[in-house]
């Protein structure tokens, strides 16, 4: 289980985001959550994925806080994947970097041949996207955070991909906390749902 | 009723002697790459392969489609920014006179006006409030600075941010902030609305409503369908590199029943409100050329004429278009 407990979190200059914020996922579960534009949904993926300390509280992986040999076992797909890869690297690259990971999650997620040779800035927005879903499926991987991961796709690649990971989470005992606006969307992949704005406990 | 239904139902009407006069119109456009590296063989990619569209002055066209047929390569070569190692042809007239490469870089941001996909086209140093305002042509820029941020829903304190600070959503009011700070006629707005919530989204909707209201011209570039539907007069269905319908907005009904081609039906029935239908398999890819129709891989109604016949795309109406042997 990946708890949330008690986390409270501002930026230096700006009011407090979130306080006390409490919430669980189990391994195997998809949780969806939806809150406004610009309250501290990204902020708070960042907390639960190590890249940024909470001001209190701790996230607890399976009964464990602190240090973690290797690849952290709670991963961050980005909103904008155009921000996390390096432009330089060839994707192929990009993807040997996990160690470990299964090839087979390239063909579930629609990732072509000819694409691994490019650089990120010569693939389009979706199918960028479909390289940094890839990555967070590193064989370490216990917990999954997308934050707004399927609006770079059409409809039909949307539920393709969606398809794909419920899939993947279910047979890989992953549990996913899947942030996005789209509510008939987290209807359909969710097997519950948080309004963020109810649990930050602010105004 | 919301602001926003109000203006949409309003609809821009296109009076008669305006029928010809379009602001842009593009026909016959292909956009090929051609990939050189040492110790690959080459590549050339055929990443747009037949598109067309006419748009006037006062209309909001979206374009919707697959993810990586070429939507944002088209809006960057319409710019002018296209890759440098890329070939453009066909036909793409500005205010009745070709675009070419040269009157691209004199239109360009001024003119003609891109809002990009990518969330990192903005300067990752300089103070948002400094990149909206570079678009300003008025005197008292500061003034006019801040009601823009009123417009798109900002606080007056984010003009003096830098990017990174910013969420998703307030990112894209950045870029329709530029939008209105310009006095651009045509504007080419790539996933505008990508990652909002939906008062958000109405809001913006809104400003761009305006916007054509005021006689600019907008391409709306989306995944969102719903979204495009609120504000957009009809949608280009875009496929494999071509236009594969276009669609008067009023037409996108409950199943789709009154959708044409087989691509857009399955695209409105894959939404997730819509049924969540996924397809097996994905688009041909760019490398490949092909000789019938580029959807009879994956269309449910495909014969075997669809394989070597390729189709026309027909026009129905001043307002439809299809690309099927059997719509
Ligand atoms: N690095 C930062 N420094 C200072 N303030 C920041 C930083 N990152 C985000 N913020 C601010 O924190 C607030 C929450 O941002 P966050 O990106 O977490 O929102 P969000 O809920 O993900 O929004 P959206 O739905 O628009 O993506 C915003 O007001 C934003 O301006
Ligand atoms: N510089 C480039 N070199 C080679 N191929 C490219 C380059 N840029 C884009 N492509 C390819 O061209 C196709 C169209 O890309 P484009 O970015 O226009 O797609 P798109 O329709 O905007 O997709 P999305 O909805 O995912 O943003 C893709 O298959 C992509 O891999
Ligand atoms: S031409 Fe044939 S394959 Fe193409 S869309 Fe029509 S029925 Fe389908
Ligand atoms: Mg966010
Ligand atoms: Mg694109």
């Amino acid at each position: 289980m990946l708890e949330i407990k008690n986390i409270s979190f501002k930026y230096e200059r700006s009011d407090w985001l979130f306080k006390h914020l409490n919430f669980t996922i189990e391994q195997g579960e998809i949780v969806g959550m939806y809150g406004k534009s610009g309250s501290g949904k990204t902020t708070l993926a960042k907390i639960i994925t190590n890249y940024v300390s909470p001001i209190e509280g701790d996230v607890i992986i399976d009964g464990e806080k602190g240090e973690f040999q290797g690849i952290y076992p709670v991963q961050l797909i980005w909103q904008h994947p155009e921000k996390v890869v390096n432009p330089k690297w060839k994707l192929i690259e990009v993807i040997e970097e996990v160690e470990g990971l299964d090839k087979e999650i390239i063909n579930i997620l629609g990732i072509k041949k000819e694409w691994f040779n490019r650089r990120p800035s010569e693939l389009s927005g979706g199918e960028l996207q479909r390289f940094c879903i890839a990555r967070a499926f590193s064989p370490n991987t216990r917990y999954i955070v997308a934050d707004e991961i399927t609006s770079m796709f059409d409809a039909i690649t949307q539920a393709q991909i969606w398809h794909a990971m419920m899939k993947l989470v279910k047979q890989r005992n992953i549990g996913l906390l899947a942030i996005s606006h789209h509510i008939h969307l987290l209807e359909k992949i969710s097997d519950r749902i948080i309004d963020f704005n109810n649990i930050c406990n602010v105004r | 009723m919301s602001i926003l239904h109000e203006l949409t139902y309003t609809t821009n009407a296109v009076p008669e002697e305006r029928h010809a006069n379009y602001l842009l119109e593009v026909k016959n456009f292909s956009l090929t790459i051609e990939r050189v590296e040492k110790g690959y063989t080459p590549e050339r990619l055929y990443v747009i392969r037949d598109f067309h569209l006419k748009i006037h002055h006062g209309e909001i066209v979206a374009i919707v489609g697959a993810s990586g047929s070429g939507k944002s390569l088209l809006a960057d070569a319409i710019l002018g920014i296209h890759p440098k190692n890329s070939m453009i042809e066909g036909t793409v007239n500005f205010e009745k006179s070709p675009l070419t490469e040269k009157r691209k870089k004199q239109l360009r941001g001024k003119d003609i006006m891109l809002l990009p996909q990518m969330t990192n086209a903005l300067d990752p140093l300089m103070k948002v409030g400094k990149q909206v305002q570079t678009f300003i042509k008025q005197k008292n820029k500061q003034k006019v600075l801040k009601s823009i941020f009123q417009k798109v829903g900002l606080s007056p304190t984010i003009i003096k941010e830098i990017p990174s600070t910013l969420s998703g959503g307030m990112i894209r009011r950045i870029f329709i902030a530029m939008a209105l700070a310009s006095e651009a006629k045509l504007i080419i707005a790539d996933e505008p609305t990508n990652g909002l919530d939906l008062e958000a989204l109405d809001e913006l909707l809104l400003q761009l409503k305006i916007l054509a209201n005021d006689h600019r011209a907008i391409v709306m570039i989306t995944h969102d369908i719903e979204a495009a539907l609120k504000i957009a007069d009809k949608i280009a269905v875009f496929y494999a590199g071509e236009t594969v319908e276009i669609v008067p907005r009023k037409n996108f009904t409950k199943k789709g029943e009154k959708l044409r081609h087989p691509y857009t039906k399955a695209l409105w029935n894959a939404l997730p409100q819509n049924g969540f239908v996924p397809m097996d398999s994905s688009q041909p890819s760019p490398s490949i050329v092909i000789k019938g129709c580029v959807f009879s891989d994956q269309c449910p109604k495909a014969t075997k004429i669809c394989r070597i016949k390729k189709p026309k795309l027909q026009e129905i109406s001043d307002n439809e278009m299809v690309r099927c042997l059997y719509a």
